[in-house]
């Protein structure tokens, strides 16, 4: 006997708008696709997750394909006692966190001034700062001006050149334009606010998710770029990180006299790809395990981006 | 007669007193907001110093740039610089290295970009579509250097995942180095470019598309068009305002290349297909003193290029497209 329920339900379907059948192709095809993409996204990452708690030994061997063979940590033990890894990851923890600071401060009261309607000076600073989005002196000039202000080899190359921003500028701008009403200003104005106070007390409270916007872009920036950081500095007591794992990663020339522990380097010799991969998760973990919660931001930042033109 | 000459006069004061008036009230302005000038002075500095100042630098590119004589002091030299590069063979070398990667970049992640973000469009499952955002969104964050350390590491031919499927269809045997061959790095470096960027390049279409009415795919539903029919009826014209723009500023920067990448890319094997403009700049620029000039010379001709090209196609679009396509 079948029960009204399970007749209530055929039904239901019977009577549903069909997908046709080149819509059930399409929706097959996008399905596959996704599939297959997240595979190839997800597959590297967990390959060298997977390799990095390995033995050097079946990394070696080729042997690792998707899961770690011998478990061990002996790669994070050869990161870790690895002395300029540590300075580095040091660094990098100072210059970003310094860097974005310096960054974020200039950018706002940079963007500033540029907001208010009233400003006289407002369309001379605009001009000026729209210019540099076009023009610039290029790679030379600018290391002979680093060459000058004595900045080559010191913390400073990586902390001041760089952080005024103008396209980030251009985007807080837009953005305290179009969120904070102008009634505001003249109220508060009325009330015998200054424009100092008004800054600190009325727009930047009313700009948290851009502020967190701009620190997240600033902050993932530093971490990650090395550019700068291999033109400018010389020693190796202040490199960043990044600047180490590309000796390491790209230039393959891993030093081991400077892994310090003896007993590690005799069993390291030949380990080097186990570094490698260790090295890779270390750096990156940070930012990737930061990411999910924070993503809601960049994307953010990619739509206030993207309303400015 | 006198009369004309006294009109002439008067108009000639209003307009002086306009322009007065205009004066005091910018003073006036101006002394009300004198504390947004305030904030004005470290911007303006850093902007004169960091941006100006290398402008005004590029002088060298015409000069012969000695570190004792400094930028001002140097001896003028006219166009050597750029003749030199001009009649080098890195000229034509950087110069079709340079096209190749970003037309091919061009013609692979822009369209890709659309059809990932119109293919998410389709997943009608919101947690799927979720989760595939957060995942493909990762390796944006991952740093070129480590990007760059994972591709050697995969596609090393005894130790890596590429020589693993090699050997299982030849057992015993190692492939060719990949990274020694100068017609694989194009491919290399654009196709792990895409892995890299294509989730995370679809975000803007993504939000065109968010924007879509639903209403309008209702009523396409009711009169019988199927979803092939409403991508392209609705989805496509919803996202064609962004694609333009895109296209835009991609043609305009069609002549750089950033350094980053290909630098960490590059070897001795594969230079022929991967020197490009900027590294060569950055390679023959900052190797001494003298040849700061000669690096300058050539970085000021490819932002000559670069300038021209986007103001160019920008003025294009302008006449073809319909308003609101242009970038100003």
């Amino acid at each position: 006997m079948v029960s009204t329920k399970t007749a209530e339900k055929a039904i239901l379907k019977r009577n549903r708008i069909k997908d046709p059948w080149q819509d059930k192709l399409l929706y097959a095809i996008v399905g596959i696709f996704f599939a297959v993409f997240v595979i190839l996204v997800l597959y590297p990452i967990i390959f060298v997750i997977s390799a990095s708690f390995s033995s050097g030994a079946a990394l070696n061997a080729g042997q690792v394909i998707l899961w770690p063979v011998d478990p061990g940590l002996h790669g994070y033990e050869a990161v870790f006692s690895h002395k300029y890894v540590l300075s580095g990851y040091r660094n990098t923890i100072f210059y970003t966190i310094v860097g974005t600071a310096i960054g974020v401060s200039v950018t706002f009261t940079a963007a500033y001034p540029l907001t208010r309607r009233d400003f006289p000076a407002r369309r001379f600073m605009m001009v000026l700062c729209t210019i540099t989005m076009f023009f610039g002196g290029g790679l030379v000039p600018f290391y002979i001006l680093m060459v000058n202000l004595k900045f080559i080899n010191t913390i400073w190359a990586m902390l001041i050149p760089g952080a005024l921003s103008v396209y980030n500028m251009i985007l807080v701008r837009t953005n305290i334009m179009s969120n904070i009403p102008n009634e505001l200003l003249e109220a508060a104005q009325i009330d015998g606010c200054s424009d100092t106070r008004y800054f600190f007390e009325i727009v930047l409270p009313l700009s948290k998710a851009v502020i967190a916007v701009i620190t997240l872009y600033t902050a993932v920036g530093h971490w990650n770029s090395y550019f700068n950081a291999m033109i400018f500095l010389r020693d190796k007591n202040l490199f960043p990180l990044q600047l180490i794992l590309r000796e390491i990663l790209v230039s393959s020339r891993i030093d081991l006299s400077e892994i310090e522990d003896a007993d590690l380097l005799a069993a390291l010799v030949g380990l080097e790809n186990l570094l490698k991969y260790s090295l890779i998760v270390v750096s990156s973990v940070p930012i990737i395990c930061v990411y999910p919660f924070i993503q809601k931001y960049f994307i953010k930042g990619v739509m206030i981006g993207s309303l400015k033109g | 007669m006198a009369k004309a000459a006294e009109e002439k006069a008067k108009a000639v004061t209003t307009v002086n007193s306009k322009k007065g008036e205009k004066f005091r009230r910018f003073l006036l302005d101006s002394k009300k907001t004198w504390q947004l000038y305030l904030f004005c002075v470290i911007p303006l500095a850093y902007l004169l110093i960091f941006n100006y100042y290398p402008m005004f630098g590029v002088q060298i590119a015409f000069k012969s740039y000695t570190a004792s004589k400094g930028i001002w002091g140097s001896q003028w030299v006219g166009l050597k610089h750029f003749k030199t590069f001009f009649t080098s063979y890195q000229f034509s070398r950087t110069i079709i290295n340079t096209l190749r990667i970003s037309v091919y970049s061009l013609l692979t992640g822009f369209p890709l970009a659309i059809v990932f973000a119109l293919m998410l469009n389709l997943v009608r499952n919101a947690r799927i579509k979720k989760w595939i955002q957060t995942i493909t969104y990762v390796p944006h964050f991952i740093s070129t250097i480590v990007i760059v350390g994972i591709i050697f590491q995969l596609f090393n031919p005894v130790t890596g995942v590429y020589g693993y499927i090699y050997r299982i269809f030849n057992p015993g045997e190692y492939p060719v180095d990949l990274f020694t061959k100068a017609d694989v790095f194009p491919h290399m470096y654009i196709w792990s470019g895409i892995w890299q960027q294509l989730g995370w390049s679809s975000i803007i279409y993504i939000a065109a598309l968010a924007g879509v009415d639903p209403e309008l795919h209702e009523a396409a539903e009711i009169d019988g068009a199927n979803r092939w029919q409403r991508i392209w009826t609705i989805d496509l014209p919803a996202i064609l305002p962004t694609a333009s723009i895109m296209l835009i500023l991609r043609f305009g920067s069609i002549m750089s290349v950033g350094y980053e990448k290909v630098y960490l890319m590059q070897n001795d094997l594969n230079l022929v297909k991967s020197e490009v403009i900027s590294t060569y700049i950055y390679k023959v620029g900052l190797k001494s003193a003298t040849t700061f000039s000669y690096g300058t010379a050539i970085g000021l001709f490819n932002s000559v290029i670069n300038c021209t090209l986007l103001v160019l196609v920008n003025w294009i679009a302008g006449r073809f497209g319909e308003g609101g396509t242009s970038l100003w």
